[in-house]
């Protein structure tokens, strides 16, 4: 069966180069996956913030969708749609009375829903090892910071079984496409998250910790697997940039464009050009470095 | 038979909703019954009075009592009765308080429910026996386990009394976690001085058999007749000849082998060694994982050195038996790992504070051995990581207690005064220092205590931050400590050199698999029971065992001492007659109906039930029965629900009597 | 300390809605001190709660804190009581959007009722039709004007929105709930 694939609103605008990058790579594994028919939002933040019963609903819209197009296995590789899908999914499962009126709104009986899995859980599925095997660029002159966020860890029972404050699940997938990691600090701490828009100084002082942290533990790239984080990782950055002189910039990858890159796909088919903290120089110098040993 | 009814006011708790002047009124019409009269307080002297003049007035064989709850006073009145030359036994008592009058409301039916109650006992009277307390002998020696300060206190207490006491020890030294401590709260004695005279008292006292580096393997038996199997674990050193001389840990060629268990894991320590200096016994142990000759043949430093030839490399562990009436429990407690443990689930640990991965992140019992003289830095505060004096320390309260999530939901109750404790020896020794205690609430209730913790804020100036911290990481070789101070409602951020953890008290390893061994019940965390939370705290409800110390719940050094003196004195109730006596309602078995399928065996939670073989006059095997020890039945029942055959009964609850009180409620 | 006897009760609405009871946290501040945006907020999260435990339903949900509250979880994750500050947060932000309680932070509410109405018409967010709109009712005309050209320039900002076919449905959900 192939995976269902949940690209959520970013990946099809703001974040598309996530979504070719997902793509350019998931065909080099050659994993079978097709978009989930009709797939609509998932409420994101703005749905919790403001209704209980709307934010488990509109997630459990795509859950019902998916069952029914026959998907066992939905990978989701935006952070916040993964996380409102399973959080939804956990609380249909457990809760009758949110069960009941969620299937009165959907008009719909529940039977069950496919297993949710985020852009790191589907390469540990994949398996670490495939990665290891199809590697073709030398990636080890680079030292990423992975940096998780909050929605790919928490809640911890709900989110898999990953740890909630010493996470290493994307340090075991960056360490197989071949990248050195690095210890840092602030791992789970978080970018500021939809007040990108509305409170772009909060994002600017939260986003600027991160990656002053992952520097000072001696990064040169950070690695995310959300378009939040990476949209207030990378394009604030500028913001920041302007508004605290002296800001040591550091680029931003998505995971799947670091495996792209260890995979050898083209830095345009990954999407690398759409950055706005250009990563090409660094990239540029240390893999080309690895190529001339 | 002629039977007297007694019915209690209770003042106004029965008489308030009963008419118990009309109960007594239709009790002496009840067949049987001879004399029937109420009074106010049955249970006081005036009362006892008055059933024991009916008794020789009437000459009553039996009694009934309507009153409290038995668990009250149905020893009272079966003294009274017994006094008055009637067998306790023919004494029964209708509960018309907790069953009647405090659960009811209406007059007239709980009137009505008050004469049922009295006419069921009545009837069941009619078929009770008179018995006789069933008597055991008393082996008057005592046997405590674990040597901490609980356990020696407890020895102490019973061998100057003039009885044996073997005390067991899982260490190669006796001391406990308090031998480990600098100073103690609140008068900062030195901990090991006001120790060691303890200790070597136990060493020394002629009534006292000191077993160490030993653990109780088996026990079986029960109260004043205990058996018990140690296993004495081979030290590899023979103790008879070792002079406690050194030598041998002098010349041990891997200094640096092993972590130290007594300094909790903050240097390494040879494979042969002693935990330290005043050590009793002063006797070193091999450690053989460690050991160069037991991994690979080679070495034999030690045996080289060794001038009395005292090093058996061959020596085995030993089992020892033992015989003993009493046994105290005195095994203590460890501290809460904030470190991760996968295979543990129970025990999470704190991510957020770096699982134990931070150098300077201690906990209590390892700022103790920096802050003790013997102690790895001779009693310096320095940090573990570059051994430089701590210029801001910070101390975080309640690691792992008060703490559903990840932790335990108790307070470990010593963690606010050794907190205060340590900010103060930190105060003293590094003057220009600053320390912080981020806190929830304190907890200082002992004698002086409030006045210590005072002491520590305004004079020693350690300041106090009343919330919790979220996170500490390193930065530049300084730990960040995130915290609130919800007081003022600010964030506190301390840049700090050390941070000290109070981590949660909780019992021992292996407590609950010693107490599966003695049969006590323990909690879910682990912490043995007691028989009555505020009446009976340091029993527990096997008899003859009982509790001294943190093993039962997390306390300082003087409640454990004075809870240890509570025990010993527990055993020496015990050794006080020759012989026991227990109430005879209790189970027993018609050998000839028992068919020996011994269900009742598999059923009983006491170990009371053993197989007897019958035989005839000749000695030829007729059959085997079950047999009660009247000893350990606990007069439960089950055996009787199991029978098949109905060839156990409960004697004081037997069939006849259960049924004729059916039957008299039936008549109704 | 209800002394109003038409004020709703807040206390059961909020154990409706997160399944706890606000009785539950004992204060000890350690979320407030791992919030990564105490540092913004007038009110700490902890104090929050103890407005709600006090039964000053007003100051809480009207305090700005709730909106500016990130959703990050950290303090949920962290609390010993294992009290779900995050979903009692959501629960605060759900009355006050519904009963149309004003707070300091109207920027953030505008922001949620944008996005919502973009869901309720195409199903999917149409970034471009919500910032439009955003910047339109919060009056931040002048934000993200630097980066709006690039984005547009790297495609990821569509000019037309991706329609959801069946729409309806999503409406009604929306509809529904109200």
């Amino acid at each position: 069966m192939n995976y269902g694939y949940y690209p959520g609103c970013s990946l099809s605008g703001t974040a598309k180069e996530f979504d070719s990058s997902v793509r350019e790579v998931l065909s080099k594994f050659n994993i079978k996956f097709d978009e989930i028919n009709n797939w609509s939002c998932c409420g994101a933040t703005s749905a919790h913030a403001t209704s209980h019963l709307l934010s488990i609903a509109l997630p459990a819209h795509n859950l019902f969708l998916a069952h029914q197009q026959g998907f066992e296995q939905v990978f989701a590789p935006c952070a916040a749609c993964f996380n409102r899908l399973v959080t939804s999914k956990h609380e249909i499962d457990t809760n009758k009375n949110v069960r009941s009126k969620v299937e009165n709104l959907l008009e719909e009986k529940y039977s069950s829903a496919p297993e949710i899995l985020n852009i790191v859980q589907l390469f540990h599925n994949i398996g670490l090892k495939e990665i290891t095997a199809q590697k073709q660029v030398d990636l080890s002159g680079l030292k990423t910071a992975c940096y998780y966020g909050c929605l790919l860890v928490r809640p911890d029972d709900v989110a898999g079984k990953e740890d909630v404050e010493a996470p290493m699940m994307m340090e075991d997938v960056v360490s197989a496409a071949g990248a050195k990691t690095v210890k840092w600090n602030f791992k789970t701490e978080c970018c500021g998250a939809s007040h990108s828009i509305a409170h772009m100084d909060i994002v600017e002082k939260l986003s600027k910790k991160i990656i002053d942290d992952a520097g000072k533990n001696g990064a040169d790239l950070i690695i995310v697997a959300c378009p939040m984080c990476h949209s207030n990782l990378d394009m604030r950055q500028l913001n920041i940039k302007k508004d605290y002189p002296g800001h040591k910039t550091i680029p931003v990858l998505y995971l799947t464009q670091l495996i792209g890159l260890a995979l050898g796909i083209d830095e345009k088919k990954l999407g690398l050009n759409l950055h706005f903290i250009d990563p090409m120089p660094l990239l540029n110098s240390k893999l080309k470095q690895e190529a001339a040993v | 038979m002629k039977i007297g009814v007694f019915i209690c006011h209770c003042g106004e708790n029965i008489g308030k909703t009963v008419d118990c002047h009309r109960v007594a009124e239709v009790s002496a019409l009840m067949p049987g019954v001879a004399y029937a009269e109420d009074y106010k307080y049955m249970c006081s002297d005036p009362g006892q009075n008055l059933i024991k003049q009916a008794i020789k007035d009437k000459g009553l064989d039996a009694v009934v009592v309507g009153s409290c709850s038995p668990h009250m006073h149905e020893k009272t009145f079966r003294k009274a009765c017994s006094s008055a030359g009637v067998n306790p036994f023919m004494v029964e008592i209708a509960n018309l308080r907790e069953h009647c009058s405090w659960i009811h409301e209406d007059v007239p039916s709980a009137t009505r429910k008050a004469i049922d109650l009295i006419r069921i006992a009545v009837e069941k009277v009619k078929y009770n026996e008179p018995l006789i307390p069933i008597r055991v002998p008393v082996t008057k020696r005592a046997l405590v386990i674990g040597g901490g300060i609980s356990g020696i206190q407890a020895a102490l207490d019973v061998a100057g009394a003039g009885y044996q006491v073997i005390l067991v020890e899982k260490e190669p030294s006796i001391g406990g976690h308090m031998s480990q401590l600098s100073e103690t709260f609140p008068t900062l004695d030195c901990s090991q001085c006001i120790l060691t005279p303890r200790m070597v008292e136990a060493y020394q006292h002629p009534n006292i058999k000191l077993m160490t580096y030993s653990e109780v393997e088996n026990v079986e038996g029960f109260i004043g007749n205990f058996k018990v199997t140690i296993r004495k674990k081979a030290r590899k050193v023979n103790e008879d000849l070792c002079t406690g001389c050194g030598d041998c840990i002098q010349k041990c060629p891997i200094k640096k082998v092993a972590s130290s268990e007594f300094d909790e894991g903050l240097i390494k320590r040879p494979a042969i060694y002693v935990p330290f200096p005043q050590a009793v016994p002063n006797i070193p142990v091999i450690d053989t994982a460690a050991c160069t000759y037991f991994k690979s043949g080679k070495c034999q430093m030690c045996v080289k050195t060794c001038g009395r030839g005292a090093i058996d490399f061959k020596q085995e562990d030993r089992l020892v038996e033992e015989e003993v009436g009493a046994i105290i429990v005195a095994t203590g407690y460890k501290l809460y790992s904030i470190d991760k443990k996968p295979e543990d689930n129970i025990y999470k640990g704190y991510g957020e504070y770096g699982y134990g991965q931070y150098k300077d992140v201690v906990n209590g019992l390892q700022f103790e051995r920096i802050a003790s003289a013997s102690g790895p830095t001779s009693g310096d505060i320095l940090r573990p990581s570059d051994k430089k004096p701590p210029k801001k320390i910070v101390f975080i309260q309640c690691v792992g207690s008060r703490d559903e999530s990840k932790g335990f939901s108790y307070c470990s109750k010593i963690c606010c005064m050794y907190t205060a404790k340590h900010a103060m020896l930190y105060k003293h020794k590094v003057h220009d220092g600053e320390a912080y205690v981020f806190y929830m609430d304190i907890r200082a209730g002992g004698k002086m205590y409030e006045e210590f913790v005072r002491r520590a804020i305004e004079e020693d100036g350690v300041k106090y931050i009343r919330g919790r911290v979220s996170k500490i990481y390193e930065e530049d070789g300084k730990l960040i400590v995130k915290g609130e101070d919800t007081i003022a409602g600010e964030a506190v951020v301390i840049d700090a050199d050390m941070v000290v953890l109070a981590t949660a008290m909780i019992p021992q390893e292996n407590a609950s698999k010693l107490a599966q061994l003695l049969g006590v019940p323990y909690d879910k965390h682990g912490f043995l029971q007691e028989v009555h939370p505020k009446l009976r705290p340091v029993e527990t409800s096997t008899g003859g065992i009982f509790l001294a110390g943190a093993c039962h719940s997390p306390r300082d050094i003087p409640e454990s001492v004075a809870m240890a003196s509570a025990a010993a004195a527990k055993a020496l109730v015990l050794f006080g007659s020759d012989v026991l006596e227990r109430e005879p309602v209790v189970a027993k078995v018609n050998e000839t109906t028992c068919a020996g399928c011994f269900y009742c065996r598999k059923a009983c939670a006491y170990n009371a039930i053993e197989r007897k073989v019958l035989k005839d006059r000749n000695g030829k095997f007729i059959k085997e029965v079950a047999y009660v020890n009247s000893s350990l039945c606990q007069g439960c029942g089950t055996c009787n629900a199991t029978c098949p055959s109905k060839s156990v009964e409960l004697v004081g609850f037997k069939d006849d009597q259960i049924y004729a009180e059916i039957l008299a409620l039936a008549e109704v | 300390m209800k002394n109003q006897t038409d004020t709703p009760d807040y206390e059961k609405l909020i154990e409706d809605i997160t399944g706890q009871n606000s009785s539950m946290c004992y204060q000890c501040g350690k979320c407030s001190a791992g919030c990564p945006v105490r540092e913004f907020m007038p009110s700490p999260p902890n104090r929050v709660v103890r407005y709600f435990q006090l039964g000053m339903y007003k100051k809480a949900l009207t305090s700005p804190s709730i909106w500016l509250c990130a959703g990050c979880m950290t303090c949920s994750s962290r609390c010993p009581k294992n009290f779900k500050l995050s979903a009692f947060m959501d629960a605060l932000r759900e009355i006050a959007y519904k009963e149309g309680i004003q707070s300091g932070d109207k920027k953030s509410v505008a922001f949620h009722q944008t996005f919502l109405n973009q869901i309720k018409k195409f199903g999917r967010a149409f970034e471009f039709g919500f910032i439009r709109d955003y910047k339109l009712k919060s009056g931040q005309f002048f934000q993200d004007l630097d980066v709006a050209p690039s984005m547009f320039m790297k495609g990821k900002i569509g000019l037309l929105p991706h329609k959801v076919k069946n729409k309806e449905k999503i409406q009604k959900i929306f509809n529904d709930i109200k």
